[in-house]
């Protein structure tokens, strides 16, 4: 919206600016499609001038979660909804996904960890760095079923002095 | 996924064309790179100074054709950008690979 000529500027100084609008996008499980919603949240943070190994940082996070929805929650039952909701606030960017595929394992966020043993180029696994990725990267990590429903929360610590609110 | 790929001396220089390798690449990246990477090298210096991102899934791809790789030959990195970068040291992957800052600094002489 544009703004008044010298009206907005004063305003803008004294009154904490509130966040952006939040990002909320649905897809059908896919790996192609979680690139296309990435490129929508690449968009949506772009203008808000964050440093470039944050807003990577958001990014990589958003796709193990995205991933792990496609090649383990709709693994055998099919392509399915996926929700991806963003939002800034106080903590830095609040993220929830949403499918309808199964559930974790034990119904819970996996354990990750770098298996020890695994230095030799022979041993090296080719997967498992997911969850490895989020849990360094995320704070605040919360899993919930619900129904036939996943709900998975993070909070990303970036951006936090831009927004308050 | 478009690889160009230089040869000199044993080293087979492949240079990722692309600025993504994530989920939906991670396949055709294997592809290509069995495809690309000639049976004689003895060393395939991969320049990722395209790659602006990759994921987990891109990164096993990277380390799948390191294991497919003959005896005799090897894998090394080069140009990682800041967010390929941090993949790598998140999974310690940076004390898998030998990784050089610039594609030059790999020259034959001047490996590590």
């Amino acid at each position: 919206m544009p703004a008044e000529p010298g009206m907005g500027r004063v305003a803008t100084v004294s009154a904490p600016r509130p966040g952006p609008d939040p990002f909320s996008t649905e897809f059908t499980a896919s790996a192609l499609a979680v690139r296309q919603a990435l490129t929508g949240f690449a968009d949506w943070i772009a203008p808000l001038d964050l440093d470039e190994v944050e807003t990577g940082a958001a990014e990589l996070v958003l796709a193990e979660a995205l991933n792990n929805v496609v090649e383990h929650a709709y693994r055998d039952a099919g392509a399915g909804p996926v929700m991806l909701h963003c939002s800034f606030g106080q903590g830095g960017l609040s993220v929830l996904i949403r499918d309808r595929g199964v559930p974790m394992p034990s119904m819970r966020v996996p354990l990750a960890d770098l298996a020890d043993g695994q230095r030799s180029p022979v041993d090296l696994r080719e997967g498992g760095y997911g969850w490895f990725i989020i849990r360094d990267l995320a704070r605040d990590i919360g899993y919930e079923r619900r129904g036939a429903e996943n709900t998975l929360t993070f909070r990303i610590a970036i951006g936090r002095t831009l927004w308050a609110g | 996924m478009e690889l160009d790929v230089s040869l000199s001396g044993d080293t087979a220089t492949v240079t990722v064309a692309g600025s993504r390798i994530d989920a939906a690449a991670a396949i055709g990246f294997k592809e290509a790179m069995r495809a690309a990477v000639p049976a004689g090298s003895r060393r395939v210096l991969l320049d990722l100074g395209q790659v602006a991102f990759i994921d987990s899934s891109g990164l096993g791809a990277i380390v799948s054709v390191m294991k497919s790789l003959g005896d005799g030959q090897r894998m090394e990195l080069a140009s990682l950008q800041p967010n390929v970068d941090r993949v790598f040291r998140l999974t310690r992957m940076d004390t898998v690979f030998v990784i050089h800052d610039r594609v030059q600094d790999a020259a034959p002489g001047h490996a590590g």
